[in-house]
């Protein structure tokens, strides 16, 4: 039995990927929970804003590169994410002030902003189509490892490898960065409060003088920022395809709800769990069983489901949650 | 909603003005060449087809939006399930294949099913402080059993002539047989779907149905054994006349030339209007029921649910149990429609199953047609279809227009190189515009 070959095979393939997926899809759970606990729906169009402000942000990165600036070993696209998120913000305000604002008014049905949050995915849809294409685009320059495989085996003398890319180590640190950020502003701050007060109980915050106006504009601005967050950080961890952001859209959900709907904590959590049922579901178990138990030689890969069914994984998730806890793990909105 | 669908006199006249303002359109596409219409009646006829599948599917949609209120945002998945009965029941049955695992195959299959029935009873039934654990191990259990069973069938069944087939074949039966399965396939879905996600929020069936959708056309890309997944299924049966054969029948070929047609021109625009007639004939059917059933009693239950649920509730309506019975009704006739529309291809092609264009297209087919309003929905189907299709064309056109004083360099060609793209952005601000003007679309409802 070989325990520790196998943890860092684990480490590298399950442990350190879906980290780093869960940090992602946290970010962008964090920001379809916001929008829904203050706004009221669920935002259909997130992924297209993940998508349209990567788009936004590789641009901005190219523009730097061409000027000759360059942050080695971290990745342009750091310098270019404050740009990328102030035009998608802005586009996102002028989205609510023509879209959404006349349907929360009139205090609509959610499902009927639903739909509106659709049409708003076709435009940005259209937009980062227009503006970078559909294609896959790589924009992670910088060092691409913290460690490689080859110097870790060096340095260890195990025969397994472990490494870490920039990328992966980036995501987990902007993400604590992000989240403790969020967390200290929803607590601490005045704004933040009132917005945590106008989430519980709309009519008792306008009743205390809450400005509903802010509340809905601080949030779209934090939403964006974090769907764009999450959505470079994706780019740079995989590649930019326009599609990708759309597919996303399901373990997001998913992560939103199994924490609770509305609830920012509970996203963070639901975003790792998301992740790690996702990657150790998919991954193929047979080279870890291979060291803890040499003498058993399986037929099969050990695993449980090929990766081109990840998403049933978030499905799953989804539905059980559904099925047995409909207000989340941490208590969200209920029905 | 409600105060959305307050009842305006709207003219009678409106509904066959729109109509023929559609006939127009396609008569042009059919007659006129210049940049805006290809003057072939091939295409006119072809983009109709399609227009008319469409409007199947926007009938469906409407069943569950317009008469329940129900976001189904996997519309892509009910369609590619209905397109696997043409496949399943149509085509020829591939040798060997049987006998490779089909047994085995169903059997694994029924495991799989039995599994999930047996764990809802161990859940029922066994003693709270063991359910949990009995569950999981029920669970478990069934897991392993199905994967010794599936496994192998699958790599028998796909390694039977894999260049040709591979996959378990058809039962070789009439293909408009494969219609009404293709809805019962999406209905048995559809049913499972609406049992878990139904009677909670109005937005967890919309991200359920969103899943459901992703993996269905997963599923079609990934099991070969099923429809040969990304290697395609081609030459599944037609119930019209092929145009070699039309070709070739020289009765077939005076008549052409009566009409001063040649016969390759003459054949296509005859297997079109074959196809166009058949679909009409479904269309005009499914609007007819759909229009009983909504002038009933049960009719006005569900709209008097949609208008107000908790006062329907309160009259003694199971809320929850007729919006299980409409999801399924409308899910089973967008599986119709995705049979329909693999007979007209004639072929299976899952990565050609893009949810924007075939779950988020119908929504602002139905939108702008007008929800609740069955004639609206299929018009508004037949016009946006043809309007997107026609946006590839036109885009270009139109920027060249627009940037006419720009200086012919970059930003004009990369503009007007992504202007087909610019369909997605004009359906966008379509459907906003509508639901916010005129929310109860072009036909409202009465």
């Amino acid at each position: 039995m070989d325990i520790l070959n196998a943890g860092v095979a684990l480490l590298n393939f399950v442990v350190v990927p879906a980290a780093a997926y869960g940090a992602q899809l946290a970010l962008g759970a964090l920001g379809v929970t916001l929008i829904y606990g203050i706004l009221r729906f669920s935002n259909f169009a997130f992924g297209d804003t993940m998508a349209m402000g990567t788009a936004f942000t590789i641009m901005v990165t190219w523009a730097i590169q061409a000027l000759g600036i360059a942050i080695f070993p971290l990745p342009t696209a750091l310098i270019a994410l404050p740009f990328g998120i102030a035009v998608t913000a802005l586009i996102v305000l002028f989205t609510d002030r023509i879209v959404y604002r006349f349907y929360r008014r009139k205090k609509v049905d959610p499902i009927v902003m639903v739909m509106a949050s659709v049409g708003v995915m076709f435009v940005m849809n259209g937009l980062t189509r227009v503006l970078i294409g559909v294609e896959e685009i790589r924009f992670d320059d910088g060092a691409r490892f913290l460690f490689s495989v080859q110097d870790f085996r060096a340095w260890s003398g195990l025969t397994e490898g472990l490494s870490l890319r920039v990328s992966q180590l980036l995501t987990l640190i902007i993400t604590a960065l992000v989240c403790w950020g969020l967390f200290v502003f929803l607590n601490r701050t005045r704004t933040g409060k009132a917005m945590r007060a106008y989430s519980d109980n709309e009519d008792l915050a306008l009743l205390s003088g809450i400005d509903p106006d802010q509340v809905v504009r601080i949030t779209w601005i934090i939403g964006t920022a974090l769907a764009v967050i999450a959505g470079t950080l994706y780019g740079l961890d995989k590649t930019f395809k326009a599609f990708n952001y759309f597919q996303i859209l399901l373990p997001i959900f998913a992560a939103a709800i199994v924490g609770g709907l509305g609830n920012p904590l509970g996203a963070v959590v639901g975003g790792f769990v998301v992740a790690f049922s996702e990657v150790a579901i998919t991954y193929p178990w047979k080279k870890v069983a291979g060291y803890l138990f040499p003498d058993w030689q399986p037929e099969g890969l050990l695993q449980l489901l090929s990766t081109e069914y990840k998403f049933a994984v978030s499905f799953v998730i989804l539905i059980v949650v559904l099925l047995f806890k409909p207000t989340g793990l941490f208590r969200g909105k209920s029905v | 909603m409600s105060n959305t669908r307050q009842a305006e006199a709207s003219s009678p006249w409106r509904g066959v003005l729109l109509f023929l303002v559609i006939v127009v359109l396609f008569v042009l596409e059919g007659s006129v060449r210049n940049a805006f219409f290809s003057g072939s009646w091939n295409t006119s006829l072809a983009i109709l087809n399609m227009g008319l599948i469409s409007a199947v599917m926007a009938l469906g949609v409407n069943m569950q939006w317009g008469y329940a209120g129900l976001f189904n945002a996997g519309v892509v998945g009910f369609l590619a399930l209905g397109g696997l009965a043409p496949v399943l029941i149509a085509t020829a049955p591939v040798p060997g294949a049987w006998d490779a695992g089909g047994v085995r195959l169903l059997l694994a299959l029924f495991v799989g099913i039995g599994t999930l029935v047996l764990a809802a009873q161990v859940w029922k039934q066994v003693d709270r402080h063991l359910r949990v654990w009995a569950l999981i191990a029920t669970l478990a259990l069934g897991f392993v059993l199905y994967r010794w069973l599936f496994d192998p069938a699958v790599t028998a069944i796909e390694a039977n002539n894999t260049a040709s087939a591979g996959n378990i074949g058809g039962l070789g039966l009439p293909v408009l047989l494969a219609w009404p399965v293709g809805a019962l396939f999406a209905a048995a879905v559809a049913w499972g779907v609406g049992k878990v996600a139904l009677g909670l929020r109005s937005d967890y069936l919309a991200i359920a149905t969103l899943g459901i959708g992703e993996i269905v056309v997963a599923v079609m890309r990934n099991e070969e054994w099923l429809a040969r997944g990304v290697k395609n299924v081609s030459g599944i049966p037609r119930p019209v006349p092929y145009e070699l054969d039309l070709q070739n029948d020289p009765g077939f070929v005076a008549r052409a030339a009566e009409w001063g047609l040649d016969p390759a021109t003459a054949s296509g625009i005859w297997v079109k209007l074959c196809y166009a007639g058949l679909f009409t004939v479904v269309l005009l059917l499914l609007i007819l029921l759909a229009e009983l059933a909504l002038k009933s009693p049960w009719g006005r239950m569900m709209r008097a649910i949609r208008d107000n649920e908790t006062a329907a509730e309160a009259m003694g309506k199971n809320v929850t149990r007729r919006h299980l019975q409409i999801f399924v009704i409308g899910s089973a006739v967008i599986g119709l429609a995705g049979a329909m529309m693999i007979t007209l291809d004639g072929l299976v092609s899952p990565s050609g199953y893009n949810p924007l264009r075939y779950t988020f297209l119908i929504w602002v087919m139905v939108i702008v047609g007008g929800s609740g309003n069955n004639w609206g929905a299929a018009l508004g189907a037949i016009l946006i279809w043809f309007l997107w299709i026609k946006a590839e064309v036109w885009g270009p056109e139109i920027m060249r227009l627009l940037t006419m004083p720009l200086p012919d360099g970059g930003l004009r060609s990369h503009l007007i190189g992504s202007a087909p793209q610019m369909r997605f952005i004009a359906m966008g601000v379509v459907l906003l515009l509508v639901l916010r003007f005129a929310p109860r679309g072009l036909l409202p409802e009465k």
